[in-house]
């Protein structure tokens, strides 16, 4: 579903790469964690998946496509098979919940009563029934995420990359995003997480990988945060 | 559901800008009125030159009895000189240009005199012999004046040659300088125009970053994104155009028709129809101007 054959990502000329050589291939409904300390690539990942960035050197192939030849009017077409969720949620404070989920639909021009029945759909799956109508202040963070979720599942996306989705989250609220996450990665859906939520890495005993200033130091199957542990 | 979608959208641009939408109106507006206003001079000329050129006419004035004119050293016209004179303009090179030559004797013209000045008291002092008779020649095509004037001015018993055409000239000149006038301001309206719309667009664009980047992440399309803010730019040109046409109307319709064409009717104006002809024009303009800042400006601010 996603593979890094040999990429370097470097930003400034003569500047340390974000990522190097970094080979990397995560199969179609896989569960992977992305760890490392700030600054160690993590981010640079996915804004390479999703195409925010080209890679320097080396191939990045998404959903069976080369980013690096893919023109750039093609590029909303690729995004619609990714969910990106973040640590700051991204919400628009003055739409309701249910309008922050079906602005991702009617944007990319679905019609109305697909709209209609695919929202309540959603939020039913992340467990926001009976919230339609507030706005992102009225909730709480962990709601306010499972609001960024449902927006970034409700396409049925192929892929869902998470950028520290726990990252602005208490302990328990955080374990309720991951049962989220791991219920829409059961439904077939290839999920990355980038986080520095150990206790949610060694908990989930997923594959993790782990990134160091740009190399990838590790890649465990059913691994843990820290590799000494 | 996307129309309606862009529609809410352009809508919600144009509300949270609304005191910059309103000065892209305003300015659009006076520069197309300028604009506007330019193009109906040039058509005010051109309805002149049409109606007048018809009916001018070169006036070969022949000398009287005491006459300060080198050619009038022998005194008043000879029957001879008026045969050379007639001669000069049966000639082949200058014949195609002449439709017809009408005589007027000294007494038709001291008559035409005491009609039009007849009840002025200086008027009375004026004798027959103070009257030029003259050869009033109609030309088939009055832009060829100066032909015609090079074979008659100078011969002896021709006074003068005065060609009524230049009389107009120096209206036509003045009219000539205020189209440019009217097309200079534009232009410099035009410049503030762009510019004005550029900033609009970019601090829409800029008020809407949050929106943008939802959109861009979950695969909206580069048109569908920058749509709105370049509806929103056409919109606003549009009414500015809207605005202009509608004001040049009402000044062509209460200035022109109804003041000027009151008081001084021997001119044919410019009518109401005029100005409709010219506002596709206007339109046109507008669109052009708001769809070319939209697109450099949104080339910077909502990349994909």
């Amino acid at each position: 579903m996603i593979r890094f054959e040999n990429v370097t990502k470097v930003y400034a000329r003569g500047a340390r790469p974000a990522l190097d050589r970094v080979s990397l291939d995560v199969e179609r409904g896989e569960f992977v964690f992305l760890v490392g300390a700030s600054g160690s690539g993590k981010s640079t990942f996915l804004r390479l998946v999703l195409r925010e960035e080209r890679a320097s050197a080396g191939r990045v192939f998404v959903a069976g496509k080369e980013l690096g030849s893919l023109s750039s009017w093609k590029v909303p077409h690729l995004r619609r098979q990714i969910g990106a969720v973040f640590q700051d949620f991204r919400l628009l404070p003055n739409k309701t919940v249910f309008e922050n989920v079906a602005f991702a639909l009617q944007v990319i021009g679905k019609p109305r009563h697909h709209i209609l029945t695919t929202v309540p759909d959603v939020l039913d799956m992340v467990g926001l029934a009976g919230k339609e109508k507030r706005r992102p202040h009225e909730l709480s963070g962990g709601e306010q995420q499972r609001v960024a979720i449902a927006r970034a599942f409700v396409n049925r996306p192929s892929i869902l990359l998470a950028d520290e989705p726990t990252g602005n989250l208490d302990p328990t609220t955080s374990l309720g995003i991951m049962r989220l996450l791991d219920r829409i990665n059961r439904t077939g859906t290839t999920v990355v997480m980038a986080t520095h939520d150990d206790e949610i890495v060694d908990q989930m005993r997923k594959r993790v990988v782990e990134l160091s200033t740009g190399e990838m130091v590790r890649d465990q199957s059913r691994g843990v945060y820290g590799s000494d542990r | 559901m996307r129309l309606q979608f862009i529609l809410s959208e352009i809508g919600i641009g144009l509300r949270r800008n609304l005191s910059m939408t309103v000065s892209v109106v305003l300015v659009t507006f006076v520069c197309l009125t300028f604009l506007g206003a330019a193009a109906l001079l040039q058509t005010q000329i051109g309805k002149m030159k049409d109606d007048w050129y018809d009916k001018v006419e070169v006036s070969v004035f022949l000398c009287p009895a005491n006459s300060a004119e080198r050619t009038c050293a022998a005194g008043e016209v000879t029957e001879e000189q008026r045969q050379d004179i007639l001669g000069a303009l049966e000639a082949p090179e200058v014949a195609p240009y002449i439709e017809q030559v009408y005589t007027e004797t000294k007494e038709e013209a001291y008559e035409s005199f005491q009609r039009q000045f007849g009840d002025q008291f200086w008027a009375s002092a004026a004798t027959v012999d103070d009257m030029n008779a003259s050869y009033r020649i109609k030309l088939t095509d009055p832009e060829q004046y100066q032909v015609v004037a090079d074979v008659v001015s100078g011969r002896p018993g021709v006074e003068d040659v005065e060609d009524q055409r230049r009389l107009f000239d120096n209206l036509f000149l003045v009219l000539d300088r205020a189209t440019w006038a009217a097309g200079g301001i534009a232009a410099i309206m035009l410049l503030a125009a762009v510019l004005l719309i550029t900033t609009t667009i970019r601090l829409s664009a800029l008020s809407r970053r949050r929106e943008t980047g939802i959109m861009r992440l979950v695969g909206a399309s580069t048109l569908f994104i920058q749509l709105p803010f370049m509806l929103e730019g056409a919109i606003a040109a549009t009414i500015g155009a809207a605005l202009a046409v509608t004001g040049l109307w009402f000044g062509v319709e209460y200035l022109v028709t109804d003041w000027l064409g009151q008081s001084v009717t021997w001119v044919p104006y410019v009518s109401t129809a005029d100005v409709l002809a010219i506002a596709p024009l206007l339109l046109v303009v507008a669109i052009v101007l708001a769809t070319i800042s939209s697109l450099v400006t949104l080339s910077r601010y909502t990349k994909v």
